[in-house]
Parts: C-alpha cells; structure tokens; sequence
C-alpha cells in the first residue's frame, strides 16, 4: 500500500466516510471529526506511520490537505 | 493585535505594564464585539450605564456573575455556528452552566491551553495515565466539564491508559503493564483531584499494605478540579503531595485552577506551589463589601477574565471562589504575571467543581 492509500484509508475508516468525502473533509465538518475523533485519528496515524507528532502539528491538521502537508514537511512521508 | 498573534507571546514572558495594555485592548475588543452579537449582554451593560470611554484598564470592565451561565443561554454566534455545548459538572439537581462554542473559540481553547500547559511540560509528548474511567468522554455531544478536561490534556499523551474501568476500580494489571513498557521514561498522569485520591491513592495505600507496590517517580502529575471535598477529609494541598510520594514516588505534582466557563485559560501551580496567571487571561481579587480590588495578601473573591472567549459572552467573569493575590512578576520560579492561592469556596455558593460534583456522592 502506497502512503497516499494508507492515509486515505485512515479517514475513511476512522470517520466512516466515502473517498470523496474524505479528501475534503475539514476538521468540525462531519460529526465524527471533532475533539475526540481528531485525537483517534492522529493515534490511526501515529501506528500506520511509526511517528510521533508535535502537539503544534496536532493543533494545525486541519483538513484532509493540511494533514497530509504536515506529514510530508516534518515527518518524511512521501505522497 | 489578533488572537494568533497573542498566541506566538510565551506564555509568561510579558510584566505588568506589557500585560496590561495587552489585556485592556483585547478585552475591550471582547466586550465591544460582545455588546454588537449578544442582545442579553447588551442589555445587561445597558442597565449599569457601560460606557466604553470611562475605561481605562481592564480592571474597570463589567463582569458577569458565572453563574448567569445556568440561568441564561448567552452566545454571540448564530446557532448554526455552534459546534460544541459544553456543561459545568453539577451533580443531580443543581443547575448546569451551557457554553456554546464555535470553530475558532474552540480551536482557540486547545491552542492556548497546548502553550499553558507545554511551558510546563516541554514541547515532547509523553506516555499518559489518565487517572479516570473511558465513558467519561463517550457523550460527544455534551461534554462534561470531566470530559473536557481529560481530552484537552489528552494532546500530552503519545500513548495513553484509562487506569480506571468505568466502575472505578483501578486496573491493576493494565497500568503495570503500561509502567512496565515505558520504564526509564517520563510519564504523564492527569486526573481530578478527589478522583486521584478516592480511586488512585487510596487504592495504592490498599495493594501497598499487600505488598503491591508502583514506581511512579517518573511521574509527572496534573490534576485540578477542586479541594472542597479533600478539605472536608483534613486532606491539605501539602499532605495529598507528600502522602502521594510516599506510596509511590510521585515528586512532580501541579494542581491547576480553571473552569469550564474560561475552558483553555487554566492557572498551572509552578514548582513554589503557586497558581499563575498567563498573558492569555489574568485574576482580579475583590472584595465582597463594594468589588473595589485587593492589595497583595488580601483575600477576596476571584474575578476571571480571559482573552478566548468570542462565541459567548464569559470573557469576564466573577467566580465563586475565594482566593489571594501572593504577588506579580517576582514567584521564585521565574514566571512573570500575578501568581495567587485559593482559599476555596465562597461560603452558600453551590459545590461545583468537576471533582466536588462527583465527590458529592461519595458524603
């Protein structure tokens, strides 16, 4: 599995959404992703990846896109 | 100045002047902004005759009594925008507070507690004990004062336990097992002040006298919520940090003060076992006879203000608790801002903080 479909795999899983959904979705936009979601998703991401985030980086992963910009800047993850 | 750009201050970097002028802007803004989006605030500094142009610090601004919060559904944003209720943690019977939260209040809460909270900690995160049981924060919708706290501090943890099962017994195994694996290591503890002692100490004396013992030397606690219930018990600030040590090392031990009002503006205890006030929020002591404020040593009741709050009208506050202003700018620990004690509960103000609550049931 490429990261790209590791990551995406991630959102559809840990917020039960479709493909679609999931490249756009925003922190806040669904139910799912809120305060106790955000932090399942970054321990999903933690284990698939084998990082540990800065708080900083936790606080700024925003959206699909910002996360996946915060992984590939200061965690070496290539997309 | 913008929300971010007080963001990038450190947190206890500015002294009093710098402090000050920070404060009364943004306050003001707050208040303005506030008066603009809530009819009911406007109304009320309406009736007490608020003139922006007579204040000439923060100090001189309204305040609200916290608990108008239970009385009053008071926001600022179209409800739409809501994307988060918060409740203070009344036990059966007592009224509740309702704070409605949108994206950047809420956000804005995370943020400000993250740099509270880091100058503390370091920026690395750490195996975490939560020193509670899991369901606390399975209602996503409401979030209980408990359930805010545990989440908001969730963000330290890189690993985390619940050491409590939901019907808080302590899991034994579990928390061996967690210790076991991140040997060597720093590890975070947070929890409730009287739930640490009823269902974590407590439960240690029990398994110690069975010859169970925990290294927790490698510990560093944070726990909050009240001491009214440990007070009632004869149980002093300095005797739960000692007996804590002496049953399993636990040396770095910080009490906080906040409330779910002012969520993300907390006052952390330093090393000296003082509670500090950030740039992000401050303390005005006042006395009970006309509110003017107290000098240095003087008890008085505790006025909050905080520079978070947009989506609803709390950015200034009178509490129900009691406390002294020990100084500012000169705490050994070398934070700059006031640093303060409490004393507790105003007398016939209602038991309300997120420990107490729970404690209740235990009278």
């Amino acid at each position: 599995m490429t990261n790209e479909e590791k990551y995406l795999s991630i959102f559809k899983e840990s917020f039960d959404v479709d493909e679609a959904t999931a490249r756009t979705l925003k922190y806040q936009d669904i139910p799912a992703w809120d305060s106790v979601g955000h932090m399942s998703l970054i321990a999903a991401l933690e284990d698939a990846f084998d990082i540990m985030m800065d708080t900083d980086d936790i606080i700024d992963f925003s959206s699909f896109e910002k996360g996946k910009e915060i992984l590939a800047k200061n965690y070496d993850i290539e997309f | 100045m913008t929300f971010e750009e007080l963001l990038q201050i450190p947190p206890y970097s500015l002294g009093h002047e710098e402090k000050h002028a920070l404060l009364t802007e943004r306050l003001l803004g707050l208040t303005e902004h506030h008066l603009a989006h809530c009819p009911e605030y406007r109304r009320m500094l309406d009736s007490v005759g608020y003139d922006s142009g007579s204040i000439s610090g923060y100090e001189d601004l309204p305040f609200l009594p916290v608990r108008l919060f239970k009385e009053l559904s008071l926001r600022s944003v179209p409800q739409e925008d809501v994307v988060k209720t918060m409740t203070s943690s009344g036990t059966t019977g007592q009224a509740v507070s309702r704070i409605y939260l949108d994206r950047t209040t809420s956000a804005n809460q995370q943020k400000t507690m993250v740099k509270i909270v880091s100058d503390f900690l370091g920026a690395s995160r750490l195996p975490m004990i939560i020193l509670d049981c899991p369901s606390v924060v399975k209602d996503r919708n409401m979030f209980s004062a408990r359930g805010a706290g545990i989440l908001g501090f969730s963000i330290f943890g890189a690993r985390k336990i619940y050491a409590l099962d939901d019907d808080m017994r302590l899991d034994v195994d579990g928390l061996r097992a967690f210790l076991e694996k991140f040997q060597g290591q720093d590890v975070l503890l947070f929890g409730f002040t009287f739930m640490v002692w009823q269902h974590f100490y407590k439960e240690l004396v029990r398994l110690k006298e069975q010859g169970v013992t925990f290294d927790l030397s490698r510990g560093i606690l944070i726990h909050g919520g009240g001491w009214k219930k440990l007070a009632s018990e004869a149980v002093s600030p300095q005797e739960f940090h000692d007996r804590l040590r002496d049953v399993c090392g636990l040396d770095r031990i910080h009490d906080y003060y906040g409330m779910v009002e002012q969520t993300g503006c907390i006052y952390m205890q330093c090393e000296c076992g003082h509670l500090h006030a950030s740039v992000f929020s401050d303390v005005i002591m006042r006395r009970s006879l006309d509110f003017g404020v107290c000098g240095v040593g003087e008890p008085g009741i505790i006025q909050v203000v905080s520079t978070i709050p947009e989506s609803y009208p709390g950015h200034s506050l009178l509490t129900e608790d009691e406390g002294v202003l020990l100084g500012e700018d000169d705490c050994p620990c070398g934070r700059k801002g006031k640093y303060f004690k409490i004393n507790g509960r105003l007398k016939n103000a209602e038991i309300r903080g997120c420990s107490d609550t729970y404690a209740a049931r235990f009278a």
